[in-house]
């Protein structure tokens, strides 16, 4: 008899609180008090720059001459005209960083979502949580604490990821740096204090909207749309070496292989790049139409699936050279279309649904075995959910991508961010956090193919399926139902 | 005190011979006529990697320096004739002669690049041991060769500005109208600013290590490394340029008094294009010598593969296990060190190779030396982790590192499962400044700038051990009655505090002998008092020290565990199965000192991030990187084997310990 109590948690909306100071608002709370100009100025020039001086100079034009006043408003005007130039180019820069975080977060509708990002231990059963009032919450099955982390530059998290070989390094992406908490699972205390927080943060390197550890927990990659530099950090010594490539405007989202010899980063831009992580080496890939949104790499490392936005179809790269082994043979000339998910209808007994459209995020098993695809659907039309269809996949002899089933919630609630469980015994097990800000598991029992790779353990015993807890049991779970 | 100003006499004459003899492998001459022939295959390695990095840097002085005379003659209202000045200045024989002069001057920073650079960064613990290094003869010499330097560089750059800076002499009349030649002060306050900026940088230097090459941990290849810090150096350039201009117009304006002419008021000296040229002239020299030594770093640290076996006799002294084992240059134990980390993550070919069998005998040789090295590495880390703690722990606070002498009897009481040391590798403690990278010196102590003198052969070096007993770095005087001693009798002396400022701004320009020859009399009568000052230690440096060579305790930690993990699914013979519990125990065992460690003050507290420097500061959080890289390679084990571990023989308490481990509560 085997029963898994993974927590169902339920974070209503309502009761959560975003924070909507900012540094600026809370500037116009205070009374203003005469300082010399040079006090001011060299104000504006620690808060905000050169820009801030600028603009300090040119508005107190009564104390300057008016030659330094009047070249100042020239220099200003010069600066926003190239600024907003750059933007031409690139239009993601004149975004907020909220809503950049929003627009290319792998999360679905970002900015009104009870759960901002969710991340799984890569070892045991405990996962971090992160919502809309900025705080995360740490929950393990095997302990009755769940450690609330709140630190004052935790605002807008836009994913967490647990830092693999290690029982306690929590990484968190964050408006305006990288938090690095070291939660002690041994630990009582439900409020760790905030000096249990490395501060990560690189001059222009904010909003951080996406990041990766290293397999080996050697390595944290970050990325922000504002900054070309894609950042490797050296945690422990809180040092990090950016690398530069200018094209595409900026970096949105990290996805590190599993066995640790690439890494995709996209661009706001039609670019992504393929890291090769011995020498930090990259290949340029052009997409004809939109950036891409989301990838997600295969156990081996040796196969990425990726999405492209505006287009309905997933994508796949075959890496074949074996790490170590410099080889002039690049990776593939051209990706390869593995899967069609434009719209088409369903008869279902409440009615028909149109599934499929554009896609969200992938998610792949830690086996392998099965695909999650988080499809958008339309916020417009009824019938048209975002939904969460899952692919029986095979990688070896050749691959396979078979249609399996989808997950759907409870009438009214969408899905809006899913990832597998890295090491669940029996099969897959995919969480999904859901709109009304309940998060939920959906396992998947099959025996895996694969198995024999491990080695360790041996076949797992398959449980039949009233031995479900009773939490599954809401769910609609087309399991095994080929379409 | 009488010796190391014997040894400044000795040392200057050598030097010159140096000097003369420019990349010369000289560390050939030092080991044994029998290491010689060994050693000189990888010496002759990476001393031409220092001359591709010198030949790199003469290759891009041109552009420098036309980029220096855009800048220096920039006249934007006439930009025609400032751009057909420049063209035409740039081809004139004077350019040429001032390329060939800077080519001279590159070519010896780059020598003293790699006659002064260290792997092991030398830590001052006290604020004595740092005026130790900055009095040192050898560093003595290094800040004249760099005054002298500065000044080649700047007479570069006047003539290259031309205009007012031309000539050092111009003629004039004099009252009585006879024609005299004057001195221009224009081109002399330039030539000084040149010998200023030349002995800060030398100055500097000491105190931010700037001499330490460190190992990038994010491998990238040689040129995108140095794109990538190219803004970096202008930067630093600029910035360090315009605070030693800064302070030399300050000394200039008290000093040169002396002068007859308008630059010695404040007026004078505060014209702006005087200054601008003070500025770009000092960033131009600053920058040709950042950028040697940037290029010399990327070159020196380059990733080198050794071969793990070899199937011609004559070339098994080059191969992985014996440069690892050997008596090592400590920069190519580093390499090779580097090199087995990365092949224990990257190369399953060379794994293999690594869990072979020997042939004929089918022995382990491969495996066995690797593991043999790395475990003593760690054994000798935990053995100073220890007896660092006990000596804070019997004395109160902080001291300096205890000897080998010490460690010997800590090893033997604490070997319960620490794998014991061959009688061959001898305790090593993190080598001081002026060790450079040579022989692998047995019993080196920290803070011992002589004795490891490359000049002194290791005999010599022994001999001299005992007679230097009473000088102020040498540890084993360092018994607790002395060192208790130490606190009560100096608390409350301030003598030294004036000597804390960060000299840069204190340095007058004067005669660098008088200063010497007074500084020697001061320093003669602290040394007398020898032991004592020491315990004023710097905050935290300890700590530093204590880590200080700790890059090759995170590679060994990194080629074991990955080795390790490798193994059980690539070890056909199982020869890593033998070693593992002693793998697994002196993990644990450094794992407790770590810890212990940490909980001491000021060994938890991180440094200041500088990042507009080209002092590469890396040397200061090593003991977090060794914490954080300790218990990744611990899980990375327990992960790999799973329940299995509990099958290996391990004491009980190490077995509870790789329980929590397994249970990942840690």
């Amino acid at each position: 008899m085997i029963i898994y109590h993974y927590q169902v948690l339920y974070f209503p909306r309502e009761s959560l609180k975003p924070h909507s100071r900012t540094e600026s608002s809370s500037k116009a709370a205070f009374l203003d008090h005469c300082e010399t100009l040079w006090m001011r100025s060299a104000a504006a020039w620690r808060d905000a720059g050169l820009t801030g001086l600028l603009n300090e100079i040119a508005n107190s034009s009564a104390e300057v001459p008016k030659w330094l006043s009047v070249s100042s408003g020239c220099v200003l005007a010069l600066l926003q005209r190239i600024s907003s130039f750059h933007g031409s180019l690139f239009p993601h820069l004149t975004l907020s960083s909220e809503d950049m975080i929003a627009e290319f977060s792998q999360v679905l509708k970002w900015s009104d979502c009870a759960v901002r990002a969710f991340a799984w231990h890569p070892h045991t059963d405990k996962f971090a949580v992160a919502l809309l009032d900025d705080s995360i919450k740490i929950y393990n099955p095997k302990s009755a604490t769940a450690p609330t982390l709140k630190h004052r530059l935790q605002r807008s998290v836009a994913a967490v990821q647990w830092k693999p070989l290690c029982a306690s390094a929590l990484a968190v992406a964050c408006q305006n740096c990288l938090l690095v908490w070291h939660v002690d699972p041994c630990s009582l205390s439900t409020r760790p204090s905030s000096g249990c927080a490395q501060v990560l943060s690189h001059p222009g390197h904010s909003p951080v909207t996406s990041i990766a550890w290293s397999p080996s927990g050697s390595f944290l990659v970050s990325a922000s749309p504002m900054d070309t530099n894609m950042m490797v950090w050296d945690v422990a010594a809180e040092s990090c070496v950016p690398l530069q490539r200018v094209g595409g405007g900026g970096v949105t989202f990290l996805s590190w292989s599993p066995d640790g010899s690439h890494v995709l980063a996209s661009t706001p831009a039609a670019l992504f790049r393929v890291w090769e992580t011995r020498m930090w080496t990259c290949e340029r890939w052009p997409c004809l139409k939109g950036r891409c949104q989301s990838g997600c790499w295969s156990p081996d490392g040796s196969r990425l699936l990726f999405t492209v936005q505006g287009e309905t179809v997933i994508y796949a790269l075959t890496f074949t050279d074996t790490p170590g082994i410099p080889s002039n043979t690049k990776g593939p000339k051209a990706a390869a279309v593995v899967a069609d998910l434009s719209e088409t209808t369903f008869n279902t007994p409440g009615g028909d649904i149109v599934v499929g459209g554009e896609i969200q995020s992938l998610a792949w098993d830690p086996r392998g075995e099965r695909l999650a695809v988080l499809l958008k659907g339309d916020p417009q039309a009824r019938d048209r959910p975002a939904m969460i269809a899952v692919f029986k996949t095979r990688t070896s002899p050749i691959f396979e991508l078979l249609p399996c089933g989808f997950v759907q919630g409870e009438p009214g609630t969408e899905p809006r961010l899913m990832q597998f469980h890295p090491n669940f015994q029996h099969g897959a097990l995919l969480t999904v956090c859901w709109s009304n800000g309940r998060i939920t598991h959906v396992p998947f029992y099959f025996l895996s193919a694969g198995m024999a790779r491990h080695g360790l353990g041996g076949s797992p015993p398959q449980p039949r399926p009233e031995e479900r807890p009773a939490d599954y049991i809401n769910q609609t779970l087309y399991t095994e139902l080929t379409t | 005190m009488w010796q190391s100003v014997r040894k400044h006499c000795h040392f200057s004459c050598v030097l010159l011979i140096c000097l003369k003899s420019h990349m010369k492998p000289r560390k050939v001459k030092l080991v044994s006529v029998n290491t010689s022939v060994r050693l000189s295959y990888h010496n002759t390695g990476y001393n031409i990697k220092a001359a591709a990095s010198v030949a790199w840097a003469v290759l891009l002085l041109p552009p420098s320096i036309a980029v220096f005379v855009i800048i220096s003659r920039v006249s934007l209202l006439h930009p025609i004739q400032w751009i057909s000045e420049c063209v035409s200045l740039l081809t004139s024989a004077t350019a040429i002669f001032s390329f060939i002069l800077l080519c001279g001057v590159v070519l010896i920073v780059g020598f003293l690049n790699l006659e002064y650079y260290t792997v092991i960064p030398s830590i001052a613990c006290s604020k004595i041991a740092l005026l130790g290094q900055l009095l040192h003869p050898r560093q003595f010499v290094s800040s004249l060769v760099h005054c002298i330097l500065g000044v080649i560089v700047a007479w570069c750059c006047a003539v290259t500005i031309g205009g007012r800076y031309q000539t050092l002499g111009y003629p004039c009349t004099q009252a009585d109208g006879s024609p005299q030649l004057c001195l221009n002060e224009y081109q002399v306050i330039l030539l000084l600013a040149g010998a200023f900026v030349g002995y800060c940088h030398s100055v500097l230097g000491v105190i931010h290590n700037m001499n330490y090459v460190s190992f990038h941990t994010v491998q990238q290849y040689k040129y995108l490394r140095f794109k990538g810090s190219l803004p970096l150096v202008v930067k630093c350039s600029a910035i360090q340029a315009l605070y030693s201009v800064r302070n030399y117009l300050v000394v200039y304006f008290f000093l040169g008094k002396c002068s007859l002419h308008p630059l010695d008021t404040i007026a004078g000296l505060l014209d702006f294009s005087l200054l601008y040229h003070l500025w770009i002239s000092g960033t131009f020299l600053l920058f040709t010598w950042y950028i040697t030594l940037l290029l010399f770093r990327i070159f020196v640290t380059e990733v080198y593969s050794f071969p793990v076996q070899s199937s011609f006799t004559e070339d098994v002294h080059q191969c992985l296990p014996k440069v690892l084992t050997g008596q090592q240059p400590a920069i190519l134990k580093f390499l090779a060190l580097h090199d087995l980390a990365l092949l224990s993550q990257h190369s399953p070919s060379r794994r293999s190779e690594v869990f072979s069998l020997s042939q004929p005998g089918g022995h382990p040789h491969n495996w066995n030396a690797i593991s043999q090295e790395c475990l003593s590495l760690l054994a000798d880390l935990t053995q100073r982790l220890v007896a660092h703690h006990d000596t804070v722990a019997t004395n109160g606070r902080a001291k300096s590192l205890s000897t080998g002498s010490d460690k010997k009897s800590l090893s033997s009481e604490s070997t319960e499962d620490v794998m014991t040391p061959r009688p061959s590798v001898l305790i090593k403690t993190p080598a001081s400044v002026f060790l450079r990278s040579s022989v692998g010196s047995p019993l080196t102590v920290p803070f011992t700038p002589d004795l490891d003198s490359p000049f002194s052969s290791p005999a010599l070096r022994r001999l001299a051990g005992p007679v230097e007993q009473c000088s102020p770095w040498h540890g084993t005087v360092q018994s607790p009655h002395i060192m208790r001693r130490g606190p009560k009798l100096w608390s409350t002396s301030t003598g030294e505090r004036g000597l804390q400022n960060k000299t840069e701004h204190v340095i007058p320009i004067v005669d660098p002998c008088a200063i010497w020859a007074n500084e020697c009399q001061m320093f003669q009568i602290m040394t007398c008092n020898c032991s004592m000052l020491i315990s004023q230690l710097l905050p935290e440096a300890s700590s530093q020290a204590l880590f200080a060579d700790t890059q090759s305790h995170i590679w060994a930690l990194e080629g074991l565990s990955y080795l390790v993990k490798a193994s059980f699914s690539e070890d056909q013979f199982g020869v890593v199965q033998t070693t593992l519990p002693s793998i697994l125990s002196s993990m644990l065992v450094l794992q407790e000192a770590v810890d212990r460690h940490f909980k001491l003050p000021h060994a938890s507290s991180k440094p200041v991030r500088s990042t507009s420097s080209m002092e590469d500061s890396s040397y200061k959080t090593l003991r977090f990187a060794l914490r954080a890289t300790l218990k990744t390679a611990i899980y990375r084990i327990t992960t790999t084997f799973g329940e299995h571990l509990n099958a290996v023989q391990m004491s009980a308490e190490h077995q509870k310990r790789l329980q929590q481990f397994l249970e990942y509560k840690e």
